[in-house]
């Protein structure tokens, strides 16, 4: 994975990722809701982009803003309290954030579905599946009830839902954890669209129906050739399906990394620690390592850098700066594409 | 603490007891909160409870020393002079500042004196039914079994008698009708309500895993019912127990007002206006002051009753 | 389904016969003598009021007394009244038919408009039509029933001459509209305010986020998603609240001087006439039970995750 070609663009994420026909593109993204306890700030410049048929994982701990960002995205925030003040949301070229409400509302689902965390309490209660996957293709492409039921089926056989044909009038509650993610998959695919948002998809599920859901998820993403944008905390459901990583802390992206090598060299201490953290079986009887400390007050995000007081290498610079993502590269000062961190010691991190 | 940081579960807990506040995105918040602390300053910033508060405060103060509000002797009346005078607004706090009624009474003394025995009944029966209600739909919803079932037909069947129209059979049997005769029935008829509030509370809460972590380290059950279990079920039955406050002031007066309720030589804001009845047309200030002063009253408490509801319910924040 | 009713109608046997029970111990047991009240002031003739307390059964022991009602209750029979000895059917059949259409047009106040503006308030929550409602349904529940209905009886029947002032003819709607609306407006209230508190619960659930996030349009998120939630408590409330509106209408029926229960019921009070009580409380409880009964298999038509257990 060396790259020797020193003209490469730096993929530092204002200027490296500007080429067109990117399908989206987050430029610098401000997210802040107005509670009365005071501006609680949960995204705070966010750089990211996602191509047709590429997988990013964005990480990070409860708080981060992960998912505040993808439903920014998806426009799906409650405004006001929520509020943009700042940032851009181009899908295929287009700021979203200036778009009309019927405009944006047109994207939602045809062009960019969602697929959320707990499907239980995400699928209306009082009314079949059938009915609530019937609705993208009555509502978007107009077609008539039982022209939606017949592609309802279809689209349950899609997700490998066992007897869809019987099935297709039930409840959500009569399905099981799996199945029901799966409908969810479903509704998110019904219309192709260009992007999917997966918001934890698998956190609900058996370790074992977690597997299944996230490889079909992953061949639907192939056959379709979709983008794919996969937030979670769960390190271990990336390595496997992601193509590029941006870790989250604060409301900032830390880190971004191709997937492989951010698990063989963080290049930010949030991310080894995070790495640290997983338990590992060749080390079987030590203890673990857990980041100290909590995650932080987004009503009062730490001067400097916002990790600074969880981490073991802070100094004083980490106290008052705070640390702009920047290119990481070999020691050699050979580049690394796709690389970034945002730590004043990310050369100590990664090759010390 | 996330998934990705995993720690042992005991070093979790000890490190993270704020941890479960902290959503994605949404309110975060340095120091723990009680639902009662939390409910406590949401409260305090509402104009609603603030209004029906200091309206609550004055209103038992009448209640209390009707004497200071007014010099006027609310009984016998002037017929010769006074005769349905009409009000005399601006003078404030003074015997003609609502007019005279038929018996050339001062209006704005017998509203005053009237407080007294609307918001004894209102606060004699909601503390008997609280108390009374509570208690058994307390046991009924921990213990469940026979005395649940036994509590519960028993709830049906006084659900099946009209409120009102059980309050005026049982009341037209007594002859003397006084606050303790009114308060008993009322509570007679109301106990199964809260009783309900509280058994569906109970049962929700006893299998909160709180409790049972409670049983299993070994608490009895009558810690874990007043200790654990109580104050967490605790807050639908105040609301309750604030709105009925007010229905009882209503079905006390409306109990006056068919002459079921207090007599005319007690003081009583609905007998006063059924005793307007016959002057409503000409002098309508007969109807107004009572009734004015009766509504305020029950929407004060009505108001106190949401407002601690919208606090205590974090959804409708 | 059908199981599930049976079990229910048999579950109300017991229900059915603790009410009457109740309502017939609460007449009975309580001081007041019907038979002396027929002397009124004058000193009545001890012979003659025990022959006629001999004559109806009043001698029996309570429980005889009950379980003779309740044989005769069997055979539709509800007794005669002591003063005129006319079968008490007769009145209620007279009076009841009054009631239910007045109770009918208060429901439906209560659910066209309670609805309305339940949704208008929870849809808008926080701005100054949801404030406007929330200020009106207080005020409403405040200011007791009969307060509103001496005042709209003054401005619309007296002063402004829209309507007459009391009810003339009983199978008239025009002149029940007025009495219908003083009626509903507390239920009217009720309803507005679990409309608005369940539409600003329901806005907050995850499949609310869900349907935007399909891209459904305002307009279908509203109808379709949040106010098929929404309104399965209101269902429940409407249900029970048609029982109280035949029984609770004793002010209003007085105010506006309608032949219904209400009327019926106040005069047997003063008369002590116990089994006319009785009587009317049977039929109502009847209504209550069935009433309860529709609502937990509409409830269940409503919400899937219910079952017929």
């Amino acid at each position: 994975m060396t790259i020797t070609d020193k003209t490469a663009d730096v993929p530092a994420p204002r200027s490296g990722e500007e080429k067109s026909g990117r399908l989206l593109d987050v430029k610098d993204l401000h997210v802040e809701f107005h509670t009365r306890d005071g501006v609680v700030k949960a995204v705070n410049g966010v750089n990211y982009s996602v191509d047709a048929g590429e997988t990013l994982a964005v990480l990070g701990e409860s708080g981060s803003g992960k998912s505040v960002t993808a439903q920014a995205i998806m426009g799906i925030l409650d405004m006001p309290p929520g509020k943009i003040p700042q940032g851009e949301i181009l899908f295929r070229g287009q700021d979203m954030l200036k778009m009309s409400n019927e405009e944006r509302r047109k994207i939602r689902g045809r062009k960019i579905a969602m697929i959320f965390q707990d499907a239980l309490s995400s699928l209306n209660p009082v009314l079949s599946v059938g009915y609530q996957l019937g609705e993208m293709f009555r509502v978007h492409d107009g077609l008539s009830r039982k022209e939606a039921k017949a592609k309802s089926i279809e689209l349950m056989d899609r997700v490998k839902i066992p007897a869809a044909k019987e099935r297709v009038n039930d409840y959500p509650h009569q399905f099981s954890g799996g199945m029901r993610q799966r409908i969810m998959i479903a509704m998110a695919l019904a219309l192709e669209p260009d992007l999917i948002i997966a918001d934890e998809p698998t956190t609900a599920l058996d370790v074992t129906v977690q597997a299944q859901v996230m490889d079909l998820l992953a061949e639907l993403q192939r056959e379709y050739n979709m983008g794919l944008i996969l937030i979670t905390h769960d390190l271990g459901v990336v390595a496997d399906v992601a193509d590029k990583i941006a870790v989250m802390y604060a409301g900032r992206i830390v880190e971004t990394a191709p997937v492989h090598e951010l698990y063989k060299r963080p290049a930010h201490p949030y991310t080894r620690g995070l790495l640290d953290s997983i338990p590992r079986l060749d080390q079987k009887g030590h203890e673990l390592y857990a980041i100290k400390g909590l995650p932080p007050n987004l009503l009062k995000i730490p001067s400097g850098c916002a990790f600074n007081p969880r981490c073991p290498k802070a100094t004083d610079i980490c106290r008052t700066e705070v640390p702009p993502l920047v290119p990481v590269t070999e020691q050699d000062g050979a580049e690394l594409v796709g690389r970034g961190s945002a730590c004043h010691f990310w050369k100590e991190t990664i090759h010390g | 603490m996330p998934d990705a940081t995993k720690t042992t579960a005991a070093e979790a807990v000890a490190e993270t007891p704020v941890a479960a506040k902290v959503v994605d995105g949404g309110e975060a918040s340095g120091k723990p909160r009680s639902l009662w602390g939390d409910a406590w300053r949401d409260l305090r910033r509402r104009p609603l409870f603030v209004i029906s508060a200091a309206l609550i405060v004055v209103l038992i103060l009448v209640a209390a020393f009707p004497g200071l509000f007014t010099d006027a002797n609310p009984e016998s009346g002037d017929l010769q002079n006074h005769f349905l005078e009409k009000p005399n607004l601006g003078h404030f706090f003074q015997a003609d500042w609502f007019g005279y009624d038929r018996q050339g009474r001062s209006i704005y003394a017998r509203v005053i004196f009237g407080a007294r025995n609307s918001i004894m009944v209102g606060l004699g029966v909601t503390i008997l039914v609280t108390a009374f209600g509570g208690l058994v739909g307390m046991l009924a919803g921990y213990f469940g079994g026979f005395w649940d079932s036994l509590l519960s037909r028993i709830v049906d069947v006084f659900f099946g008698i009209p409120f009102l129209l059980g309050a005026m059979v049982v009341l037209n049997a007594f002859t003397d009708r006084t606050a303790m005769v009114i308060i008993g029935a009322l509570a007679f008829l109301g106990w199964t309500q809260i009783a309900r509030v509280m058994r569906g509370a109970v049962i929700t809460t006893k299998h909160a895993d709180y409790v049972m972590a409670a049983k299993a380290l070994g608490a009895g059950t009558g810690r874990i019912l007043f200790r654990h279990i109580l104050p967490n079920a605790l807050a639908p039955v105040i609301v309750v127990a604030t709105i009925s406050l007010g229905t009882y002031i209503v079905a006390e007066s409306t109990l006056s007002f068919l002459g079921l309720g207090f007599g005319n030589d007690s003081f009583s804001w609905g007998s006063d206006i059924s005793d307007a009845l016959n002057d409503i047309r000409n002098n309508p200030h007969t109807l107004i002051f009572p009734a004015g002063m009766l509504s305020i009253t029950v929407l004060a408490f009505i108001m106190m009753g949401d407002a601690v509801r919208e606090a205590l319910d974090p959804k409708l924040r | 389904m059908g199981r599930y009713v049976a079990r229910r109608l048999l579950q109300m046997i017991p229900v059915f016969i603790g009410t009457t029970l109740l309502i017939f111990l609460m007449v009975n047991v309580l001081p007041g003598d019907p038979v002396r009240a027929l002397w009124g002031d004058k000193p009545p003739d001890p012979a003659q009021v025990a022959q006629i307390k001999h004559d109806r059964g009043l001698d029996l022991p309570l429980w005889e007394q009950y379980l003779h009602y309740m044989k005769g209750l069997l055979q539709g029979d509800f007794g005669k009244t002591i003063a005129g000895n006319r079968p008490i059917i007769d009145e209620i059949k007279q009076a009841f038919p009054v009631s239910a259409r007045l109770a009918i047009m208060a429901w439906t106040f209560e659910l066209v408009v309670g609805i309305a503006l339940g949704v208008l308030a929870g849809v808008k929550r926080g701005r100054f039509i949801d404030n406007t409602v929330t200020l009106f349904t207080l005020l409403v529940i405040s200011v007791p029933i009969f307060v509103f209905g001496l005042a709209l009886q003054m401005v619309f029947g007296n002063e402004l001459g829209w309507v007459t002032p009391t009810v003339q003819d009983s199978e008239n709607f025009g002149e029940l509209m007025l009495p219908a609306l003083v009626l509903g407006l507390v239920g009217l209230a009720y309803v507005a305010r679990l409309t608005r508190t369940a539409i600003a619960e329901n806005r907050q659930a995850d499949y609310m986020r869900t349907a935007v996030a399909k891209g459904l349009p305002r307009q279908r998120i509203i109808t379709r998603h949040l106010l098929r939630n929404s309104l399965i408590p209101v269902v429940t409330y409407l249900g029970t609240d048609i029982g109280t509106l035949m029984g609770g209408a004793v002010i209003t029926e007085g105010i506006f001087n309608v032949t219904g229960v209400g009327n019926l019921l106040f005069d047997a009070l003063g008369d002590r006439e116990g089994a006319v009580i009785v009587g009317i409380v049977t039929v109502l409880v009847l209504v209550y039970l069935l009433a309860s009964l529709i609502v937990d298999l509409l409830y269940a038509v409503l919400d899937p995750r219910i079952r017929y257990a």
